[in-house]
């Protein structure tokens, strides 16, 4: 295989070292064009993984549904009829649509985000107070800090247990204190403190300070009788949410004697929608750092091809010679594009190199802070796509100068001036 | 070894011809030593090229070591330049980023010799044109005679059938001249078949056979008593 063949490199390595500095700065186009590919494409992953953090836990195939006022006579009811859900609801809307993977009904102490004041000796925070099932937990994770999050037990025996946010633990607890174990009160019934959470900063469904208790505990120690606030709904992933949305809405319509053409009776949230909105940005600007990439580097290969030509005219008589003893057209033709893989490759392979020490130094840089990039770097198939690309266009490129090489006629190059 | 019938050759000046070879016939027979001569524009180094196949004739006959040279392609000629030629250029020709040893070792790489075999066999060579010992040097740490040793050396390495020298002493001073006639002799000494394009009568007294050419037309062909070089060395 001539591809082992030690002289064959050993020809190149002669040929492209003869000349140290015109090989530099022919391959400085290559590694900037390098450079800025894999920046570009780290870059873009980081922002991807930005995102990504930023949603991390919330499911990204999942809806919120609630109840709010109609807006469309209807059955003999007048407009402006204040819908409220029964937790039935829940259960009803789970066993007919079979898509649903999970449904958390949940219950607010109050109004919508109103605040209750919880207190504990002497100590008071104005929280939100949620009546809820163990399930939220699978569409918005909470990260605990200490203790656990509600369990199925709780639901089942009404235990009186709360898990508190960071945010309630602060304006309840000294610095270091205990929590879990205590006992805080709310409407004048008490509860245990079985878990803290802290709460993510980026999506926030749950509100800064918040409690949340048993569903089913809420219900008997507040009176809520079936009454259910809204539902947190996840979606299996093959299944579009607004589907889902629609098919829910249907049921609810139909249950609650609500106008179809009522739009504003039931309200709900896709947060599939903001999903895809991110990953389509991020989609778009992946693809154009590519794009953008791959034409800096065509520029840079271009260049190398350019100096090759030179070369290869300054090398006429070398090039005269060698098929005069014998070179073969092919022979000379594939010293002349190895020449111009090797100098892509290695140029490649030293961009590639400074550029993911930068994205690793970025990569530190931001770590923790406010600009959403998180681990900027580029990855294997991408590598993997960028360097093949980079070869290919060489070996093409390579072609021209090595097509001119072969045009050269030995006894033209021969010729004593 | 050389057997050419009624070789033609012009060349297109824009809308003129210019008729170069007029009918050529000429044969060399093994171990002769031949210098062809003539004034520039008589054909001569046309004939060199025609021979070294860097050139094809627009008609005529050319065989060579028995086996005809026609239809060529580079990729063939090139195979056959290999096996059959080895090329003593005026000005040398080395390749100016290989030693000496490589210099000459180059036909052999493209003959696919092992690399082992290749450095002994060009060593071999340097040895026998007295410069075993310049072997890593570079073409320009030497003089213009051992430059054109080295390249008789390559020349040499692929034991080609015939050595086709195109003014090889036309760089060279005239002591440095001889040195190098001096050589080419002990190869033909050898029993290898030499053809020398020169205009130096000197030179041309060296070899064996003088072949005058002449607008196109070789107008004396003659055996002459050689002149041994080694007398003015």
């Amino acid at each position: 295989m001539w591809i082992f063949d030690r002289d064959l490199w050993g020809e190149i390595l002669a040929t492209l070292g003869k000349n140290i500095t015109r090989t530099f700065l022919t391959m400085i186009g290559v590694i900037l064009a390098m450079l800025i590919l894999i920046l570009l494409l780290g870059g873009s992953n980081g922002l991807s993984n930005g995102f990504n953090k930023i949603f991390e836990g919330t499911a990204s195939n999942s809806l919120f549904v609630w109840s709010q006022r109609t807006s469309e006579p209807y059955k003999g009811f007048e407009r402006g009829r204040r819908i409220r859900f029964k937790i039935e609801d829940a259960a009803i809307i789970k066993k007919q649509i079979p898509e649903i993977d999970v449904l958390a009904p949940r219950i607010e102490l109050g109004s919508h985000r109103d605040v209750v004041t919880v207190y504990r000796k002497g100590r008071k925070s104005g929280s939100t107070v949620y009546g809820d099932y163990p399930e939220i937990d699978n569409i918005t994770k909470k990260k605990l800090v200490e203790g656990r999050f509600l369990n199925q037990t709780d639901i089942e025996s009404s235990k009186k247990v709360c898990v508190i946010g960071e945010e309630t633990f602060k304006l309840l607890f000294d610095k270091g204190e205990t929590a879990v174990g205590q006992d805080i009160r709310i409407n004048g019934v008490f509860f245990k403190v079985v878990g803290i959470y802290k709460p993510n900063n980026n999506i926030n469904i749950d509100g800064e300070n918040a409690v949340f208790i048993p569903f089913t505990t809420f219900q008997k120690a507040f009176n809520s009788g079936d009454r259910m606030g809204w539902m947190a709904i996840a979606v299996n992933e093959d299944t579009k949410v607004p589907v889902v949305e629609s098919k829910i809405k249907k049921i609810l319509k139909a249950k609650y004697d609500i106008s179809p053409k009522d739009e504003r009776a039931i309200g709900s949230f896709d947060m599939s929608e903001v999903f895809n909105g991110i990953s389509a940005f991020t989609t778009v600007l992946k693809g154009f750092s590519f794009f953008v990439g791959i034409f800096t580097l065509l520029a840079g290969v271009i260049a190398i091809s350019n100096i090759l030509l030179i070369t290869v005219k300054e090398r006429t008589k070398e090039i005269g010679v060698r098929r005069a003893l014998g070179a073969t057209p092919k022979v000379v033709k594939r010293q002349i594009v190895l020449e111009a893989i090797v100098l892509t490759t290695f140029a490649g392979l030293i961009g590639f190199s400074i550029s993911v020490g930068a994205l690793g130094l970025i990569g530190i840089a931001l770590n923790g802070g406010d600009i959403p990039i998180e681990n900027p770097m580029i990855n294997i198939p991408q590598f993997t796509v960028s360097f093949l690309l980079m070869v290919a266009l060489s070996t093409l490129i390579g072609l021209i100068p090595a097509n001119r090489a072969v045009k050269i006629k030995p006894i033209e190059a021969l010729r004593e001036e | 070894m050389i057997e050419i019938k009624n070789l033609h050759k012009s060349y297109k000046m824009g809308s003129n011809s210019l008729h170069v070879l007029k009918g050529i016939d000429f044969s060399v027979a093994e171990g002769e030593l031949v210098a062809i001569m003539g004034s520039s524009g008589s054909g001569k180094s046309t004939l060199l090229n025609i021979l070294g196949m860097l050139d094809t004739a627009d008609s005529g006959d050319y065989v060579l070591d028995g086996v005809p040279i026609e239809n060529l392609n580079e990729t063939k000629a090139a195979q056959y330049r290999n096996k059959f030629l080895g090329f003593i250029f005026q000005s040398f020709n080395l390749i100016n980023y290989k030693s000496a040893m490589e210099n000459v070792a180059l036909p052999l790489y493209y003959q696919k010799v092992n690399r082992k075999e290749r450095q002994e066999k060009a060593l071999n060579y340097l040895e026998r044109v007295g410069l075993k010992q310049w072997a890593t040097h570079l073409p320009s740490e030497l003089s213009g005679g051992q430059k054109q040793r080295v390249a008789i050396a390559r020349a040499m390495a692929a034991e080609p059938k015939v050595l086709l020298a195109d003014e090889p002493t036309g760089a060279l001073d005239s002591k440095t001249s001889y040195e190098v006639m001096d050589l080419i002799q002990k190869i033909n000494d050898d029993g290898n078949t030499i053809l020398v394009v020169t205009h130096e009568e000197d030179i041309a007294e060296m070899c064996k056979r003088i072949v005058h050419l002449k607008d196109g037309v070789i107008v004396e062909d003659k055996k002459v008593e050689q002149v041994r070089a080694s007398a003015y060395v």
